[in-house]
């Protein structure tokens, strides 16, 4: 264990990180470099293009990420081929995208900047083109070109930490997960793995750029054996996956969902099979990655399912509710609503118990009254959610002032008084831990969210049935314990650990 | 062997060459003479396809096929000198004979510039200017033209080294059967080296004369008085010599 991680994760994603910016970067010299020799020859024509990979550049990394996720879902259903929209390949595109610039901007300067006069004699000696790039401008332009490479690895190296947003396992998992569950360690790992790997591949490759611009054979020979050793560990690796197939278990980016992918595996494991994960999904992306079969199985929620998906404004009871879901979910998209797990994470106004006593506020017609003068701290996606707009319009809320935070700051914020009010989930653990109150909702403006186990079109009834102990078997004082025990500070556990607490609370053992 | 016609050249709409005939026949040795800016640098580039030509032809006998292979049968002394900084002296000479697949004597090469046999494994940054220009020419020669261009080829020479190369590449030109073209500033070089003088003025060929018919030249006053100076050194130096 080093920082709580164990060396056999750190390893993997070690390995699934390098393999992901190797990729990334071969990919962005096997097509900036020749665009570089094209573009320094064809100085006008290539305006549009320089322009191109300039702007691809202020697109930001995680936008970018996000992006290729839709096109290539468009992709695979306008050509019916079997493009994964999710994983490896849109993290590859998306970081070769990102690679390009510096290598095609210092390709191009490169050649660009060789001594006119030196130009002149190469064709002056009778060399053609092609001779002239190969013996003259290539290696007179290496350094710098070498240089465009190296910060195109390094950036690449740090970026793909981001590629864990859509379901491609990096050194990001480490970050976001140990953002997520206040696991500081678990972040200094992340970063730290992060940054070892970037200086280790900037001075390889500062080595063989030394020993070009020294001509020294010896030097950018080490160099570049080391490189490639360490390319080959990284395909070579474990990761690369065999014939067999593998689950993939979707995870959205919170506690309580990596808890229950890790329940989820458990389960899968007894019964037999191999699984992967895929954790920190955009809540939009991973109905689309289920639908799409990229992921094989997730836990979402009815209320969110209701309104995102089937993008309905009207809120029934539960029941009603839930077996719409299941014939609509089945009709449009193939997928199968296995069942509820047994407890709701519903969206619930909370305040500190004291200070819903002294403002005499229960429900959220109460606060209503009281909201101009309250300060409101919301999740990151709350007020753009349609849940908001209907509890807006059911009571009228007005606060003094209203900001969005990560939900681990968002609790801080209500802790250390910057916020009065907060946007909590209904299996939070911290609502118990922190003496908080739920406020009602005497108008049911708010729609019910029940936790909902989704299985991916094409899912083998093996598959449903080794997970059919996991319906209903979850209440939701065991779901907030086991949250809690993730996102405490003291005694922390890790997801994996929370995981195998819950399976043991499972109500079906207890009978 | 090398022959032009009516050889227009412009660069931004202005007249660098403007009408240039000439006819170099196979051995002769021809110096080029002119001021700066007079075009004899255009003209070189012009045989040899380097520049491109806006009006006439250049013909050249017993070469066919693309620019390229027409340039790498044809000798060129670059004015900069132009040598490769990533490759050793030994590198640069044998580039060009290394083009067409074939290699180059290299030692021989550096004898016949008179330079020593050990700067072979030298950068061109490791060398004097001198040093470099004779390179330059060893490289022009080393395969084995018929055809060789030359562009101020011993401008940063000391006089003895000069005047010492000067004999050599005469004498190699005569034995070997070369064609030569020589640009060159010094009147007295092209003088006692070259078959032909020909002097360029603001694009066209003012005068086209054997050596000892130039040095009684009598006409253009400019070309007179660049006869002038020349002559007056030489009795300068003859009254001395008593
Ligand atoms: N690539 C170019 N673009 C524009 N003008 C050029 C170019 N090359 C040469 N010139 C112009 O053409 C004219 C003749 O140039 P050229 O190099 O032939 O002169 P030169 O006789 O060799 O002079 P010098 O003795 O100084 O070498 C000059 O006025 C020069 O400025
Ligand atoms: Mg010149």
């Amino acid at each position: 264990m080093i920082w709580g991680v164990s060396i056999a994760e750190l390893a993997r994603l070690m390995q699934a990180h390098l393999l992901l910016s190797a990729c990334a970067v071969l990919a962005a010299c096997a097509l900036g470099l020749p665009a570089a020799v094209w573009a320094a020859h064809h100085r006008r024509a290539s305006a549009p293009l320089m322009g191109a990979i300039s702007l691809a550049q202020t697109i930001p990394g995680l936008a970018l990420l996000a992006l290729f996720y839709p096109l290539l879902l468009l992709l695979a259903r306008t050509t019916g081929w079997a493009i994964p929209a999710l994983g490896f390949l849109p993290a590859c595109l998306a970081l070769t995208v990102y690679a390009l610039l510096p290598i095609v901007r210092n390709g191009v300067a490169a050649i660009r900047g060789i001594d006119p006069a030196l130009r002149e004699a190469a064709d002056g000696l009778g060399m053609t083109a092609a001779q002239r790039l190969r013996l003259v401008e290539l290696p007179l332009g290496a350094p710098v070109i070498l240089a465009g490479i190296r910060t195109a690895t390094v950036w690449t190296v740090g970026t793909a930490t981001l590629a864990t947003t859509i379901g491609q396992p990096s050194l990001g998992d480490l970050i976001f997960s140990g953002l997520q569950t206040e696991d500081w360690q678990r972040v200094l790992a992340g970063c730290v793995a992060a940054a070892v790997l970037a200086l280790v591949a900037d001075a390889l490759l500062a080595l063989v750029e030394s020993g070009l611009a020294r001509r020294s054979r010896l030097r950018w020979g080490a160099g570049l054996a080391l490189l490639v050793a360490a390319a080959a560990l990284a395909f070579a690796g474990p990761g690369v996956s065999t014939g067999q197939r593998t689950i993939v278990v979707g995870a959205k980016n919170f506690s309580e969902q990596y808890i229950l992918a890790r329940l989820i595996e458990d389960r899968l494991h007894r019964a037999g099979y191999r699984t992967e994960r895929r954790d920190n999904l955009g809540s939009a992306i991973a109905y689309r990655a289920l639908a799409a079969g990229d992921i094989d199985v997730y836990v979402d929620y009815s209320g969110t399912l209701w309104a995102n998906v089937l993008q309905r404004k009207d809120n029934p009871p539960a029941p009603a509710m839930l077996s719409v879901l299941r014939s609509e979910l089945a009709k449009r998209d193939g997928v199968t609503l296995a069942g509820s797990l047994g407890f709701e994470n519903a969206y619930a106004f909370a305040m500190k118990r004291s200070r819903a006593e002294s403002l005499h506020i229960n429900s959220l017609a109460d606060l209503a009254a009281k909201a101009p003068q309250l300060k409101l701290a919301s999740d990151l996606e709350f007020l753009s959610r349609p849940e908001w707009q209907a509890v807006d319009r059911a009571y009228g809320l007005r606060f003094a002032d209203k900001r969005s935070y990560s939900p681990t700051f968002m609790y801080r914020a209500l802790e250390d008084g910057s916020a009065d009010v907060i946007s909590a989930f209904s299996s939070d653990g911290r609502i118990s831990a922190q003496d908080l109150v739920t406020l009602t909702d005497p108008r049911h403006a708010l729609p019910s969210y029940d936790a909902v186990l989704l299985l991916a079109p094409k899912g083998d009834a093996k598959l449903a049935g080794a997970l059919k102990p996991l319906l209903g078997g979850i209440g939701i004082d065991a779901m907030r314990q086991a949250n809690w025990m993730v996102d405490r500070d003291k005694d922390k556990r890790t997801p994996a650990q929370a995981a195998k607490w819950l399976d043991g609370k499972l109500k079906y053992t207890a009978e | 062997m090398i022959e032009l016609a009516r050889v227009s050249k412009r660069y931004q709409g202005r007249a660098v060459l403007d009408g240039v005939s000439l006819r170099i026949g196979e051995g002769e040795f021809v110096a080029l003479v002119g001021q700066s800016g007079a075009g004899k640098t255009t003209l070189l580039k012009a045989i040899n396809r380097l520049a491109e030509i806006d009006e006439g032809s250049v013909t050249i006998a017993d070469i066919e096929g693309s620019p390229a292979e027409l340039r790498r049968r044809i000798g060129y002394v670059f004015q900069g000198i132009g040598l490769f900084p990533h490759m050793t002296v030994a590198e640069n000479i044998a580039l060009v004979p290394k083009l067409g697949g074939g290699e180059a004597r290299v030692g021989e090469l550096l004898d016949l510039v008179a330079l020593p046999r050990d700067l072979a494994g030298r950068y061109p940054a490791q060398l004097s200017g001198g040093q470099q220009q004779r390179v330059g020419v060893a490289r022009a020669l080393a395969a084995e033209p018929k055809i060789v261009l030359m562009d101020e080829p011993f401008g940063a020479l000391d006089p003895v080294t000069r005047a010492e190369l000067g004999q050599a590449y005469r004498a190699l030109h005569t034995r070997m059967g070369l064609t030569t073209v020589m640009v060159t500033h010094d009147l007295a070089e092209a003088l006692l080296l070259a078959d032909r003088v020909v002097v360029l003025a603001g694009g066209r060929i003012a005068a086209d004369l054997p050596p000892k018919d130039l040095f009684h030249f009598e006409g253009d006053p400019a070309i007179a008085a660049m006869i002038a100076t020349v002559r007056a050194q030489a009795g300068r130096l003859e009254e001395l010599a008593r």
